[in-house]
């Protein structure tokens, strides 16, 4: 505490209006008040050498973000009663909003209840403050989401039933399982998964995107959230560099178990965010940049010079980095054609890139694209036309760690899938990458759990046995309405509408013969 | 004559989400609808947490309490975040005028210090049992299973934060901003006999488990006895005691009692009167507890408005608690 008698710093008053509030407790134990501090095995020394990421009493937060929200609101009442959703560059963007709101808007949601739980469980009141800040942040988001969506529901499928399908749809319990584990996880892990993790290392490569991608689209709802919700990202990337750095600093038996940590969500976002690469290269019709592009300033260079500065505290990049580089040129092909191929089964369109958009990928990927995707590409959307639009009718393998199908390829060799597998107690379970079998050998008794979305469809649980009922009965994706090809959907049909083009009949024919 | 601007109307397919729908119809929802209804995951979780094996993710079983649906708990303020902000930004507005009258005209520096005293020792203190408070309405937030209740319970705990921090501002205003005020306070809700009692319920409160009997000992039974007592009772008796420009410091408390009261006693109506079994329970708590909160403020209330003050005030709780078919001593006192 400071030199009495003297008027206090704006630091030293900030902590008398948070952390002196707290005292440390005589009639109840410290460890049965805040008993999950100490089970991850991460030792604090001294809470009061944590230094607050901001300074925000509560009067000035409440101040900022109600002007904030008046301004945001603003914009959203006038898209909506301008129509916006007319303005965008093409209805294709759409799908990219589709992927946003079952994706990633419930993980805001998952945000907010973890925060509020950390921001409870840490004996440090400074970190338990900032904590439940991005709690309430998480629910504006979720909220605010909710909101900027909300017109583009009224006029496009496959926006309706964010929620439901975030904890049923196959591909969404990538998403949804990465974050159940960070929520499961003790609340140190959960910071470093979380707030430095996810925020602070790779907020460039997944929230950002969708925002940019709004800006060059049109969506001018979407993109004043993304602007609106900036300061608040600021807000969570600070948190998530002083986390990090406090518990180094704090102690050298944390260096190891931080490591570990930095390894395993290093690449379990590396994983998610294939679903953002597909995104930004083949759902914007108005392209940002290419996911290698992005994946070298954010990743490459932004994350090289992070991990540098970190050096000295014993961390080194996480393991794989190289792995992961290798494959900025491969992931969004990958996933992309893995969409297209069961586009019956997502609340949202697929289609093949028309020809300026096969070469404008053919110029970012000059190693890859045309050696090893274009041609597939090509002939796909050379069948479309002849009624053979391809949909794949089995269900494909998934990871047992990440929960994407194991459509990765081995980094030496692009022509061979990558698939790991190994026996525990008994049983076999299978990986796309050493990554995730490192994770899961590191607590096999966590990741056998995993609610497999193909193994409970197998299983029976999932309201039926064969793909329609599954998709219709139990995902609530509407047939013929939200899934399958882009071309020829009602979406599409509306879109031409709305810019005074007649539909072609001939186009929309071979649409419905999956599944 | 009516001015006409023509627009290119299109008709939406949809009016709403389809879990709004479902819960509605098909109808334009209300920003509140849309921001509050079915947003949290429900089913299909992946791990169960390491810290606490005993539970899944997002269980209700978190507590004790059961509801069909605890989206029948609901907020009759209509508070989304941005419907939240809005309301405290003009409530922070108010106090800062407050505040910053008292601080240009020195009016707390310049009482006696004896009075001055006497608020480091029996208002101030209560800082730290706002802190408390953030803290279990932190965790109710993060326990709740709908997002109906646990919005309610996260803006409760951000306002206590917020009051925290106002009552900390009143005793930088008389140390002049050197924090000495705070520590002497602090020192009271160590060490005086006066603050053992609520000190130690405070402490009892943050072992607890059960979220909702959490939500019920702070926001109803806790609040419930202090805020009255405190905010109207005690802030009178300062009055008599020359501080009356403390009112102008507190008016935020008084304002932000009355409003949390329509949410607590919505959602105390919804769960008490959804079976006899919550009910029941809550009158285990209800039985338990009281009794404890009583005990804790009793001493503040002897060394400033005197007993009866706060038996008024437990006689109002009692009142409040009838309706919902739910007794506590009091009645008669």
């Amino acid at each position: 505490m400071p030199v009495k008698n003297k008027k206090l710093n704006l630091k030293d008053k900030y902590q008398y209006l948070t952390r002196d509030m707290a005292w440390e407790p005589s009639y109840q134990k410290k460890e049965d008040i805040f008993p999950n501090e100490s089970f991850e095995g991460i030792k604090i020394t001294d809470w009061s050498q944590w230094e607050d990421p901001f300074r925000l009493t509560m009067d000035a937060y409440w101040k900022y973000q109600a002007e904030k929200e008046k301004k945001l609101y603003a914009i959203f009442d006038a898209f909506a009663q301008n129509n916006g959703h007319q303005n965008i560059s093409d209805a294709r963007y759409v799908n990219a909003l589709k992927l946003f709101l079952t994706g990633v808007s419930p993980l805001e949601h998952a945000a907010f209840q973890g925060y509020a739980r950390v921001g409870r469980d840490f004996s440090g009141a400074g970190a338990r403050v900032a904590c439940q800040m991005q709690a309430i942040d998480e629910l504006r988001h979720s909220q605010t989401q909710q909101h900027a969506m909300s017109h583009y529901n009224k006029h496009f499928n496959g926006l309706h039933d964010a929620a439901h399908m975030h904890d049923r749809v196959w591909f969404l319990s990538v998403p949804k399982s990465f974050f159940d584990d960070a929520r499961t996880a003790g609340p140190f892990e959960f910071l470093t998964a979380i707030s430095f993790s996810f925020e602070y290392v790779l907020t460039n490569l997944l929230f950002v995107p969708f925002m940019s991608g709004a800006a060059y689209n049109g969506d001018m709802a979407t993109v004043t959230f993304g602007f609106s919700a900036q300061s608040d990202e600021a807000r969570h990337m600070t948190l998530g560099l002083e986390v990090i750095k406090f518990i180094l600093e704090q102690h050298e038996d944390n260096v190891p178990i931080v490591q570990r940590w930095i390894d395993k969500w290093f690449w379990r976002g590396f994983r998610l965010l294939s679903l953002v690469g597909m995104m930004m290269d083949y759902m914007l019709p108005n392209r940002v940049m290419s996911w290698a592009e992005a994946w070298e300033v954010y990743y490459e260079q932004n994350g090289g010079a992070l991990f540098k500065d970190l050096e000295r505290y014993g961390i080194r990049p996480p393991k794989y980095q190289d792995v992961a580089n290798d494959a900025k040129n491969h992931v969004s092909h990958q996933a992309w054609a893995t969409f297209y191929q069961y586009g019956h089964a997502t609340n949202f369109h697929t289609w093949m890139p028309e020809k300026d958009e096969l070469d404008w990928l053919s110029q970012k990927y000059p190693e890859t694209f045309d050696k090893y995707y274009r041609p597939r590409f090509e002939y796909w959307a050379k069948e479309h036309p002849e009624g053979r639009r391809f949909y794949n009718n089995t269900l494909p393998q998934l990871c047992q760690v990440c929960q994407i199908p194991t459509i990765f390829t081995e980094k030496d060799d692009p022509t061979v899938l990558s698939h790991r597998q190994i026996v525990h107690e008994g049983e076999r379970y299978h990986f796309c990458s050493d990554g995730c079998c490192d994770i899961f050998k590191d607590e096999p008794e966590k990741y056998v759990q995993a609610w497999l979305p193909v193994h409970q469809i197998y299983q029976g649980n999932c309201e039926g046995g064969d793909v329609e009922t599954v998709v219709s009965k139990y995902y609530h994706i509407n047939i013929g309405e939200d899934n399958f090809e882009y071309i020829g959907s009602p979406d599409h049909k509306r879109w031409l509408s709305i810019k005074g083009k007649q539909s072609d009949d001939k186009e929309s024919g071979s649409s419905q013969d999956a599944a | 004559m009516s001015i006409e601007i023509k627009t290119n109307s299109v008709e939406p397919i949809r009016q709403t989400y389809g879990h709004i729908a479902r819960r509605f119809g098909d109808k334009p929802a209300s920003r509140y609808q849309e921001a509050s209804y079915d947003l949290e995951a429900k089913t299909n979780f992946h791990y169960r947490p390491l810290w606490d094996s005993e539970h899944g993710l997002n269980d209700p079983n978190r507590t004790a309490i059961r509801m069909e649906d605890w989206y029948a708990v609901t907020d009759p303020r209509q508070f989304y975040y941005g419907a939240y902000v809005g309301n405290r930004a003009k409530m922070q507005e108010a106090a800062e005028t407050s505040f910053g009258f008292c601080e240009k005209r020195n009016l707390l520096g310049r009482l006696p210090e004896e009075t001055q005293k006497q608020l480091l020792r029996l208002l101030v203190p209560l800082r730290h049992v706002e802190l408390g408070a953030n803290m279990n309405n932190s965790k109710a937030a993060g326990d709740a299973t709908a997002t109906t209740v646990a919005q309610m319970h996260i803006y409760q705990a951000m306002d206590r934060l917020g009051i925290g921090q106002y009552l900390s501002r009143i005793a930088l205003m008389i140390d002049g901003s050197t924090g000495t005020s705070l520590d002497e306070s602090k020192g009271y809700w160590m060490d005086d006999a006066l603050w053992q009692p609520m000190r130690k319920l405070v402490e009892d409160t943050l072992v607890m488990q059960d979220w909702f009997e959490l939500s019920l000992v702070q926001n109803v039974l806790m609040d419930g006895l202090l805020y009255p007592l405190v905010y109207e009772k005690m802030d009178q008796w300062l009055g008599e005691q020359d501080a009356e420009d403390v009112s102008m410091l507190t008016e935020f408390m008084r304002d932000w009692y009355k409003e949390s009261l329509r949410w607590t006693n919505a959602m105390m109506k919804a769960v008490a009167g959804d079976s006899e079994a919550n009910r029941e329970l809550l009158q285990t708590w209800i039985d338990h507890w009281e009794p404890r909160v009583y005990d804790a403020l009793k001493p503040l209330a002897e060394a400033s408005t005197g007993v009866e003050a706060l038996d008024e005030t437990r006689a109002q709780l009692a009142t409040r608690l009838k309706k919902f078919g739910l007794n506590s001593q009091g009645v008669s006192a």
